[in-house]
């Protein structure tokens, strides 16, 4: 086990379980519409440094959507194919990200936990961090010893 | 959702009883998700609202329809006038349009979902332009990026970006969370952006404002801008073009063109008597270099698509393309889509220019646009509009490169069967 770190994070769309997943972490936005395909989970914005990445069973750190109305449609409809990411954690409060989330725990009683940290806190969380978020917003954050590959925990 | 959530809220008796389920399961459902995402948005309590415009409407997957099919399922009724944003297939003719039948069959199934819950069939994003438009001063609940950009900033109504599928709880409930430019303060301009040097040769051109518009939203993101030095007399379609342009790069809800939109009769009220947080300047360079990032195909290319109407032409704007269009002919090979509302068409067939356009060579299409429905043929390389929405999105949605010209230019090129630009006062 490596090295473990707590970080408190503010609970704006609530979880009804512990979620655990290997961290995908940048400081650009994303716009979900026109940047996510719901149905593979992939990152498709060719501008975006995730571009190309799965956000299935992943644990989203960055700072916040972008664009369109239609976002929250998008994560429902990821969240309805499976394919959504375990938690999302942001820097700025993102009401269409929350509002696809709590829309899927109204028809599909699967919500995407979604919680705001501060932007130092989100600077420390790196790539491949083994992250469980808590229900009362505790983030655990778990970095493997040198050598240990990127594992999908949830 | 906890039990306790409710508290977090203030709620009066009419929406603690919809919340109970009194006004039926759907109306409950919608309060709920309003009720849950209020303190997301910083709000205490909730504000009536007297309409409400419906972006959710187009197909993006079976969780939108189920969610539409629920509401009206059970029993779903609008509790104010609501307008219905484009759909994802032309309601009539569809099939010789080409859309994929089990594609329209989930498209038309969500509309009719709408249609049931007692929307208007106005299928149009540009509500604005019809009889549903509000008021200055109306509290709405309007979906849609261009919408809501003019419904706050041309005419002074209030809402704010609504996404998929809040916009329907707030007309199943005629309810908002009381926050953001629904309120005073947050309306007021907080950057001053300061048009210089430019000549009345620009203002004066229908191309002038998507390029301001996208040059703007860029510049500014969700900021509300305070544009001074527009010496000129834009029509609602220019401002509706820069509104859209402004909605595509950024994340632009509202902003202020003084002595031009209804809350800046001066500089001064436009920022409440607060100093500007930021001041830009904008010059001609400026707008020609934001002109010139709409286009990435040469002039002269061989051109595949011209598409017209993002958003939808007004009657204005179709008769002025005829005007162009009468007595020419689209070259062979170029796809012209002019795409419009249900209730321009019909006008347009009646008055003799549908014909116009038809003969053209151009297809008409109502209730819906080329972003949210299979219109263009695949393969389509390169395609030209007069719209910054259509030039920035072409590119992903459709997989053509994009042209961005003026309505003229894009008729000339539509003949010529390449692109034509005339740069005029875009010229150095």
């Amino acid at each position: 086990m490596g090295e473990l770190r707590l970080i408190r994070g503010r609970v704006v769309v609530a979880s009804d379980a512990v979620v655990r997943g290997t961290a995908l972490v940048t400081d650009v936005a994303l716009s979900l519409w026109g940047g996510l395909d719901p149905h593979t989970g992939e990152v498709i914005d060719r501008h975006h440094p995730w571009s190309g990445q799965l956000v299935t069973g992943r644990v989203l750190v960055l700072p916040h959507g972008r664009g369109s109305c239609s976002a929250s449609g998008v994560l429902l409809e990821a969240i309805r194919a499976g394919m959504a990411p375990v938690a999302i954690v942001t820097t700025r409060v993102d009401p269409i990200v929350a509002l696809g989330s709590i829309l899927g725990d109204e028809l599909y009683g699967m919500p995407v936990p979604v919680l705001v940290v501060d932007q130092t806190d989100a600077a420390g969380i790196a790539p491949g961090d083994r992250i469980t978020v808590s229900l009362d917003g505790t983030i655990s954050v778990e970095r493997e010893s040198e050598g240990v590959g990127d594992r999908v925990d949830a | 959702m906890p039990a306790d959530l409710a508290t977090t809220v203030r709620l009066t008796g009419d929406e603690r009883a919809m919340l109970a389920g009194d006004a039926g399961e759907a109306t409950r459902l919608a309060m709920r998700i309003l009720v849950r995402l209020a303190p997301v948005y910083g709000a205490t309590e909730l504000l009536p609202v007297t309409r409400a415009h419906i972006d959710g409407c187009i197909y993006e997957g079976d969780a939108g329809l189920e969610f539409a099919e629920r509401l009206a399922d059970h029993g779903g009724a609008v509790r104010v006038p609501t307008s219905l944003n484009v759909v994802s297939l032309d309601r009539v003719r569809w099939q010789a349009l080409g859309t994929p039948p089990a594609y329209a069959a989930k498209a038309e199934r969500l509309a009719k979902a709408y249609l049931q819950m007692g929307c208007a069939p106005t299928f149009t994003c540009t509500p604005y332009q019809t009889a549903a438009a509000p008021s200055f001063g109306e509290q709405i609940a309007w979906s849609k990026s261009n919408a809501v950009a003019y419904a706050n900033a041309v005419i002074g109504a209030r809402t704010n970006r609504y996404g998929d599928y809040l916009d329907i709880s707030c007309a199943l409930t005629g309810r908002v969370p009381a926050a953001g430019l629904h309120l005073d303060e947050p309306r007021l301009g907080t950057v001053l952006v300061r048009l210089v040097g430019v000549p009345t040769t620009l203002t004066e051109r229908d191309d002038f404002y998507p390029v301001l518009g996208y040059l703007l939203g860029g510049l500014v993101d969700d900021e509300v801008s305070v544009v001074e030095g527009l010496n000129a007399a834009p029509t609602s379609d220019n401002l509706k073009a820069l509104a859209a342009a402004a909605a595509t790069s950024g994340s632009v809800a509202h902003f202020h063109l003084v002595g031009i939109t209804p809350e800046a009769p001066t500089l001064a009220a436009a920022f409440g008597g607060r100093q500007p947080v930021r001041t830009l300047t904008i010059g001609p360079g400026d707008l020609r270099r934001a002109r010139a990032s709409l286009t990435t195909v040469a002039a002269g290319a061989p051109l595949d698509v011209v598409a017209l109407g993002s958003p939808h032409c007004s009657l204005a704007e179709c008769r002025a393309i005829a005007a162009l269009a009468a007595g020419r002919r689209a070259a062979t090979g170029v796809e012209v889509f002019v795409t419009t509302s249900r209730a321009v068409w019909e006008l347009l067939d009646r008055s003799g220019d549908l014909a116009i356009l038809t003969t053209f060579g151009a297809v008409v299409t109502a209730d819906t646009c080329i972003v949210v429905s299979p219109l263009v043929r695949p393969g389509a390389r390169s395609l030209m509009t007069n719209s910054a929405k259509y030039a920035h999105y072409a590119p992903g949605i459709v997989g053509a490169r994009a042209i961005f010209g003026s309505t003229a230019d894009c008729i000339a090129s539509a003949v010529a069967g390449r692109v034509k630009i005339e740069d005029g006062p875009w010229g150095n």
